[in-house]
C-alpha cells in the first residue's frame, strides 16, 4: 500500500489548512516545479540532460541472469552493467555481488570505516515536502540555535571525540540565510577537523563563501530523479523547483567545494532507476571534475512526528544491500555513508561489504545533544526532529562494535590545504 | 657492522628495500607488519596522522623506525608543500613522499606538479621521494630538481595488478642515477621479486599486505622476495634466449680468416 503522506496537524488557521488541501489536491494550483524562481543561478550543463537520458531508457525488467552473470565477471562495470545489478534480476546473485563489493571495498579503502555525526541547528521550513517531519505544514516544534547554543552543541559533541561534522539546517533561506550558515562553520572549525553541509541548494557564489567560512563539502539529496514524481511531493517552495536542486552539487565544486555526495530517498519512486540516477550523476560530474571527492548516501523513508506509518515500502533491507553492492562495484572509489536510519545490525554488516562512512552519536533534532548525551533532562528547550533514527549507538559504542567487527574505525584523515 | 649493500636515500642508509605502507589495516597490526617485513621504513599519510585523541596512528609505529610521510589529498604542488612542512611540525621528521593527484578515481599521480613541490622541497633540505607515472623526462627533471628517488607506479594504486608499467620502469632503472623505488599496484611477492630482479633499489607495498588473509605472513613473504630479488640482480642474471635455442652449427662458420 502506497505511503499517506498527508496528514493535518496542530492548530492551522482556516485559510491555512484550506491552502494546503488546495496544494495536496489540485496540480493546477503548484506553481511549475522545472521552473526557476527569482535569484537561483542557472548553469550551462549537459550532466542533468546526459543522466535523464538514461534513467528513462532503463526498463529494470530487461536484463537477465546472462547480464548481470557478465556483469560480475567484467573488469570495470560499465553504465549497462550497472543496470543489470540493479535490475531484479540481480537478486539472486546477492551473495556473489557482496563478495565483489567486499573486494572493491578492500582494494580502496582496506577496513576503514569513517565516523561522523550530523548536528542539525535549525528546523524552520518554507517547503511543503508531505514526507518531511520538518515540512512547513507539520505542527512541530521549531527552533534555531543562536551563536553560543551551536557553540555548546558542537562542545559537547566534539568532547565526545567526534572530529567530522555535518552541519545541517531546516529549508529556510529567510530563517537560516547563508551568513548564519557560514557562522556555523566558522564555529565548527574551531570544534572539528571537517565540516560538511547539508543545507538548501544555493548559488556559486554562497558555496564559495561558505567554503571560506569553513565547509569543505555538500550533500544534496535529489529525493527523486522522477521530475513528475517529484512534483507530486514538493508541493510548495524553493525546494519545489527540481532542476536548481540538480545542478547544486556542480555549482558547489565550482564554488570551490572539495567534495559533494549524492542521493535520492529510496521509497518516493522507482527505486531502481533512482539509484541509476544517482550513481550517475556522481559519476558524470566526477569526469567533469576529476579533482572531486564523491560520495553517495542511500537513506531510506522513515516516520517521522506525526506520521509514524511512513515507510520505505519495496525497498526492503536485500534491495538497499543490492543498491550498495551496485554503487560499489560501479564506484569502487566513491566513498559510501549509511545513515542513522538503518539498523545497527544492517550497519555492522555493510561496513563490511560496501559502506566506508556511517554516523554515530546522532540525534534529529534541534538542541538536544547534551540531554541525548548525558541521558539527563538539562531543562533547555529543543526543537523536534526531522525523523526517526533508527541505530541511537553512541560514538564509543559504535567505535567499540566497529573495532570488534575487525575493521579500523577513522575520525579523521582529512586536512584544510 | 657496515652493511654491504644499504640502500642510501639523502645521505641516510637502510638494510631493508622494503618500505612499508601503513593505510587500509588496523593500526593494532602496524607492529607485527614492521616486524615481520624487516621494514625501516614506513609511510603514512599526514591527514591521517590530523586526529586528537582517539588512535593517532603515531602512536602505534615502533620507535626507531623513519617515518616518511606523504602528501596524499594535495591535488597542487602548493599543496603538498603545505602538507609536507605540516608534517616536519608533526616531528616526522625530514622525509617526505610526494603523492599529488587531481583525479579520485584512478589517484594517478601529476607529474608535472609533482617536479614543483620536489623543487620547492628539496631546497627547503627535506628528503623528497616523489610518487611518479614512469616517465623518463619527468625522472630526469625530478633528478635535476634535487629528487632523493623516484617512484614510479607499477599499476594503479591499490590494484594489486603488478608490473603493469614494467618497461617503462626498466628505462628508469637503466638511465637514471637515483634509487627507484617501485610503488603502488604490487599485488604479489613474486612481483616484487621481479621489480627487483630488473634492478629496482626498493619496493613499498601497502595494499597486498592489507587485503592479504594474514598480513603479518604476507608482510614476511614480501620480505623474502625482496631479499630474494636483490640478490638476483645482484649476482648478476643468467642470459634468457628469447627465441629459439643456440645453434650448434653457427651460420657465421663459412667465413674465413
Amino acid at each position: 500500500m502506497e505511503n499517506q503522506f498527508f496528514v493535518d496537524t496542530g492548530d492551522l488557521s482556516p485559510q491555512a489548512l484550506a491552502q494546503k488541501h488546495r496544494l495536496e489536491q489540485d496540480p493546477s494550483v503548484r506553481t511549475d516545479h522545472m521552473a526557476y524562481l527569482p535569484g537561483m543561478e542557472q548553469i550551462s550543463s549537459d550532466i542533468r540532460e546526459r543522466v535523464m537520458a538514461q534513467r528513462d531508457s532503463y526498463d529494470p525488467m530487461q536484463y537477465t541472469a546472462q547480464d548481470v552473470q557478465a556483469a560480475l565477471q567484467h573488469e570495470t562495470c560499465t553504465v549497462e552493467d550497472l543496470k543489470a545489478l540493479l535490475s531484479p534480476a540481480a537478486a539472486p546473485f546477492l551473495e556473489q555481488m557482496a563478495r565483489r563489493a567486499h573486494e572493491e571495498t578492500q582494494k580502496h579503502f582496506g577496513n576503514t570505516v569513517y565516523l561522523f555525526t550530523p548536528l542539525y541547528i535549525a528546523n524552520y521550513c518554507e517547503n511543503y515536502c508531505v514526507y518531511c517531519g520538518f515540512n512547513c505544514y507539520n505542527a512541530i516544534k521549531r527552533m534555531q540555535l543562536t551563536r553560543d547554543q551551536i557553540a555548546h552543541e558542537m562542545e559537547v559533541i566534539a568532547r565526545s571525540g567526534m572530529e567530522e561534522i555535518l552541519i545541517l539546517t531546516g529549508e529556510s533561506r529567510s530563517m537560516s540565510d547563508v551568513t548564519y550558515i557560514g557562522e556555523a562553520c566558522r564555529l565548527a572549525r574551531q570544534y572539528f577537523r571537517l565540516v560538511g553541509l547539508e543545507i538548501y541548494p544555493v548559488n556559486t557564489e554562497e558555496y564559495r563563501y561558505l567554503r571560506d567560512c569553513g565547509a569543505d563539502y555538500v550533500t544534496v539529496f535529489q529525493e527523486t530523479y522522477d521530475p513528475d514524481k517529484y512534483e507530486t511531493l514538493h508541493l510548495m517552495g524553493h525546494k519545489r523547483v527540481w532542476p536548481y536542486r540538480f545542478d547544486a552539487q556542480e555549482r558547489a565544486l565550482m564554488g570551490g567545494m572539495r567534495g559533494v555526495s549524492f542521493s535520492a530517498l529510496l521509497g518516493l519512486a522507482d527505486f531502481r532507476k533512482d539509484a541509476l540516477a544517482t550513481a550517475l550523476h556522481a559519476c558524470f560530474l566526477q569526469r567533469k571534475y576529476p579533482h572531486a571527492e564523491i560520495s553517495l548516501s542511500c537513506p531510506r523513508l522513515r516516520p517521522i512526528v506525526n506520521n509514524d506509518k511512513i515507510n520505505p515500502q519495496d525497498v526492503h533491507e536485500k534491495e538497499l544491500c543490492q543498491i550498495l553492492c551496485a554503487y560499489r562495484i560501479f564506484l569502487p572509489f566513491a566513498g559510501i555513508t549509511v545513515s542513522s536510519r538503518e539498523s545497527a545490525s544492517f550497519r555492522d554488516g555493510i561496513v563490511k561489504l560496501a559502506a566506508t562512512k556511517i554516523s554515530a552519536g546522532v540525534s534529529t533534532g534541534i538542541g538536544d545533544h547534551e540531554s541525548k548525551y548525558t541521558g539527563q533532562d538539562i531543562g533547555r528547550e529543543a526543537g523536534d526532529e526531522q525523523f526517526e533514527i533508527n541505530d541511537a549507538r553512541s560514538l564509543e559504542k559504535m567505535y567499540g562494535d566497529i573495532a570488534a567487527e575487525g575493521l579500523q574505525p577513522v575520525l579523521n584523515d582529512y586536512l584544510y590545504v | 657492522m657496515e652493511h654491504e649493500d644499504p640502500l642510501v636515500l639523502g645521505g641516510h642508509a637502510f638494510t631493508s628495500r622494503f618500505i612499508l605502507g601503513s593505510g587500509k589495516y588496523s593500526l593494532a597490526l602496524i607492529e607485527a607488519a614492521v616486524r615481520d617485513a624487516g621494514a625501516e621504513i614506513i609511510t603514512l599519510a599526514v591527514r591521517r596522522a590530523n586526529t586528537r585523541d582517539h588512535e593517532n596512528i603515531l602512536d602505534y609505529i615502533p620507535k626507531g623506525i623513519t617515518l616518511l610521510p606523504n602528501t596524499s589529498g594535495a591535488r597542487t604542488a602548493e599543496e603538498a608543500i603545505r602538507i609536507a612542512r605540516l608534517a616536519r611540525e608533526l616531528g616526522c621528521g625530514d622525509f617526505v613522499k610526494i603523492e599529488i593527484m587531481r583525479d579520485t578515481k584512478y589517484l594517478l599521480p601529476d607529474n608535472t606538479e609533482t617536479i614543483r613541490a620536489t623543487e620547492t622541497l628539496a631546497k627547503e633540505g627535506f628528503v623528497v621521494l616523489p610518487y611518479m607515472y614512469p616517465d623518463l623526462n619527468t625522472a630526469r627533471d625530478l633528478v635535476n630538481a634535487g629528487a632523493a628517488a623516484v617512484m614510479p607506479l607499477a599499476s594503479p594504486i591499490g590494484s594489486n595488478k603488478g608490473l603493469a608499467t614494467r618497461d617503462f620502469i626498466q628505462i628508469l632503472i637503466d638511465e637514471i642515477d637515483l634509487p627507484v623505488i617501485v610503488d603502488a599496484g604490487i599485488g604479489r611477492p613474486s612481483q616484487a621479486c621481479e621489480a627487483m630482479e630488473m634492478g629496482a633499489a626498493a619496493i613499498m607495498a601497502n595494499t597486498a599486505l592489507a587485503t592479504a588473509g594474514d598480513l603479518p605472513q604476507m608482510a614476511s613473504a614480501f620480505r623474502m622476495a625482496i631479499e630474494a630479488g636483490r640478490r638476483a640482480y645482484r649476482s648478476g642474471l643468467g642470459r634468457v634466449l628469447v627465441r629459439g635455442a643456440a645453434p650448434s652449427d653457427p651460420l657465421t662458420g663459412f667465413l674465413r680468416d
